[in-house]
């Protein structure tokens, strides 16, 4: 347990669910239940519960069996869906709420932060929010005064600090709200999903902060629906499915799997028509030289994007366009039917019609990528567009550098670029 | 009650300099390390669990700020501001005085009833507010309890505390009326903030049963006035309990607020009526209240932040 900052072992928190729900019970309804039997009913009553028996149907658990360890100094980020039990888990270890059943062992000091501004009083000025925000927060009254310039100056309302919050923008309150936070000095974070709010220059300055912290050497367990984040920040990821633990992993390749099972698998759609749009979309597909049906295609080879559509009336000025971007949703490039044929600019009539573009090889490297497509007049009208609507694997097993190195071409391009080399001496 | 003024915090934005020794740099600069590292278990409890008053005393200063917040922000946005705090007991002792000393003549231990009954009413509304209040401090604190972990005794603890501010301005009222009707204070009067703890410790007991009853029924929002207003003539503040024969006085006595009443009265305006054997029953009554209700309330805490 030396260097353990945090231990968690079979943690699992069951919630009720269903019609009747504790916070729901009448008081009415609990005395009658107490009249009816009175003692063991009273002994429900004062414990809270319903007096009834525990209908596993009206259960969920919302956290199963979730056991891991943290070092000192780590910083690891939490992912899953919605409801995947992660802000269940940080809300366990910051002892906000207790498990149903398992352990769990911190050693050090404990900050959390699920919300900026928690107990923020509209009434109070921002200093006076900073002390009660603060000793909100576990910080000790003589620490805020001590760092009380740093903090009015990384929330930058320095000329509204004896105004009442109520007065604020919601800019000025996140950031006053944030600054706080972010000067807390405790052992061990929990954080979530604070980042999502504010403007983009706010977030940024969030993430530098954040970034700071891990690298101080505090350990960080990190929420986040923020992929790029997750993976700059941190270094290990825990991935939580349906309340139980997934992977636990380095974060690049938790990350991957996450993003793979979470978006659309196909690499073949097919959509009926709709004789309300002038264009839809009907078919897309992807395939490679030689691979077809789904499999992963070689860098080496080409990458064919078939796609079929309808033209409903006779449109002018449209084009039909697919954009690439690798799993982690950066775009890798946008092309449309344009590019070469500018005909399609002018009238095109009703009927079916079948669009073909291939992507050189060895432009894309390993990785995972959607393709998005979308038909219409370019920024004017949007008639069809579906959004990550396929996707496609290109792997690497006949480069040079595959077959003598045995190692992942880094970056995005699968680009091999001709190399000169000349003995000089 | 503004404790961040400019001038204070000029002083306070001086210390980082004081302190900037090399030993202290360190110490800013990274995570303490050389002080203990806590350690904290996180188990799922069952049944009757430790008060961790200890634990309550490190979150002092948290107590003050939620206090100090309380404080500000309750007459915020109101035309007659502080003045509430003595409109309430003073209204309502010009109304008992009309009615119950004037017109049903009630007796009132050879006091001036106005006085008789302000006297009472001063612990009193100071006790009914605190109790009212802190009845509902919980659901109103639920954005806090669901975010952050604190000690939840903490929110009753502060709300009843800082009814303490309107029960200092309704007693400087009190001191008024004590020297305008010119009865000097007896010696009694050091007894004085022994009676007051008994007041706070009853509110706090009552308020720690209705806090965490409401987390769960909502119905206690509405007992509260109704309660408040049954207890209100169930103690001796329109009438003496000299009213009363022994031993059934000092079983009265068993309503912790008799104590209050009784001992502020004796203590201030010198009835003859030593309320000895009272207090001595209503402080155990308190007590009890107060034990019973932190440990209900303890045991109900691990379900607030799920239910509220």
């Amino acid at each position: 347990m030396s260097d353990i900052a945090i231990r968690v072992d079979n943690l699992g928190k069951q919630y009720r669910i269903g019609g009747r729900q504790e916070g729901y019970q009448t008081f009415r309804e609990s005395l009658m239940d107490a009249l009816q039997s009175p003692f063991r009913r009273l002994g429900a009553l004062l414990e809270g519960r319903n007096g009834q028996p525990q209908d596993p149907q009206e259960t969920i658990w919302a956290l199963k069996d979730v056991s891991f360890e943290i070092r000192q100094g780590e910083v690891v980020g939490i992912i899953g869906r919605n409801g995947a039990g992660k802000s269940t888990l940080l809300k366990i270890l910051s002892r906000i709420t207790e498990p149903t059943t398992g352990r769990a062992e911190i050693l050090g000091r404990v900050g959390s932060l699920l919300e900026v501004g928690t107990g923020f009083h509209p009434e109070l000025t921002g200093r006076e929010n900073i002390f009660l925000n603060g000793a909100i927060l576990g910080m000790r009254k003589a620490e805020i005064a001590r760092r009380f310039d740093e903090i009015v100056a990384f929330s930058e309302v320095e000329k509204f600090i004896d105004t009442p919050v109520k007065h604020y923008s919601s800019g000025m309150y996140l950031r006053l709200a944030f600054a706080v936070a972010a000067h807390l000095d405790p052992e061990i974070l929990l954080v979530d999903e604070v980042l999502a709010v504010g403007d983009a220059a706010f977030q940024k300055k969030c993430l530098g902060k954040m970034g700071d912290v891990a690298k101080e050497g505090r350990t960080v367990l990190f929420v986040s629906h923020n992929m790029a984040a997750i993976q700059r920040l941190c270094h290990r990821c825990l991935w939580l499915q349906n309340g139980e633990m997934g992977l636990d992993g380095p974060s690049d390749e938790v990350v991957i799997s996450y993003l793979n099972s979470v978006s659309a698998k196909f690499t073949k759609v097919e959509l009926p028509g709709d004789s309300n749009k002038p264009m839809r979309l009907r078919k897309v597909r992807v395939a490679g030289q030689v691979s077809e049906n789904g499999e992963p295609i070689e860098m080496s080879e080409h990458v064919n994007i078939i796609i079929e559509y309808d033209v409903n009336r006779p449109v002018s000025s449209s084009h039909v366009a697919c954009f690439i971007h690798t799993i982690e949703g950066i775009c890798i490039l946008g092309t449309g039917d344009v590019d070469t044929n500018s005909d399609g600019l002018g009238m095109r009539g009703e009927g079916r019609y079948k669009a073909c573009v291939q992507i050189p090889p060895n432009l894309l490297g390993e990785g995972t990528y959607t393709i998005t497509v979308t038909m219409g007049i370019p920024y004017v009208v949007a008639y069809d567009r579906h959004e990550a609507i396929i996707q496609f694997q290109v792997i690497d097993s006949s480069s040079n550098r595959r077959k003598f190195q045995h190692t992942r071409r880094p970056g995005i391009l699968g680009l091999e670029l001709p190399w000169s080399t000349e003995k000089m001496s | 009650m503004v404790p961040f003024k400019k001038e204070n915090l000029s002083e306070l934005a001086a210390m980082p300099q004081n302190l900037l020794t090399p030993a202290n740099l360190n110490g800013a600069a990274a995570p303490p390390q050389s002080l203990p590292v806590p350690r904290t278990v996180i188990e799922p409890s069952a049944g009757w669990i430790s008060l961790k008053i200890q634990e309550l005393w490190d979150y002092r200063e948290l107590v003050y700020f939620l206090t100090w917040r309380d404080i500000k922000v309750r007459y915020k946005q109101t035309a007659l501001g502080a003045a509430w705090a003595i409109i309430q007991p003073f209204f309502t002792m010009v109304v008992f005085s009309l009615f119950f000393g004037r017109l049903a003549k009630m007796p009132s231990d050879g006091i001036p009833y106005p006085l008789f009954s302000y006297a009472a009413l001063v612990p009193w509304t100071f006790f009914a507010n605190g109790l009212g209040q802190s009845a509902n401090s919980l659901v109103g604190s639920a954005n806090l309890i669901t975010k952050v972990y604190f000690p939840r005794l903490t929110i009753p603890l502060a709300t009843v505390l800082s009814g303490g501010v309107d029960f200092v301005l309704a007693f400087l009222v009190l001191v008024g009326m004590i020297f305008y009707y010119g009865l000097a204070p007896t010696l009694n009067v050091v007894w004085l903030p022994l009676f007051f703890l008994l007041a706070l410790v009853t509110a706090l007991g009552v308020g720690l049963w209705l806090s965490a009853l409401n987390v769960q029924f909502r119905d206690v929002r509405y007992v509260v006035p109704f309660l408040t207003q049954f207890w209100l003539f169930a103690t001796p503040i329109a009438y003496p309990s000299s009213l009363l024969p022994e031993p059934w006085r000092t079983v009265y006595g068993l309503n912790p607020m008799v104590g209050v009443v009784e001992g502020f009265r004796w203590a201030l305006l010198g009835t003859a009526t030593a309320p000895g054997p009272i207090v001595l029953v209503s402080s155990l009554a308190a007590l009890a209240l107060l034990v019973s209700g932190a440990f209900y309330f303890r045991r109900m805490e691990r379900t607030f932040a799920d239910v509220v």
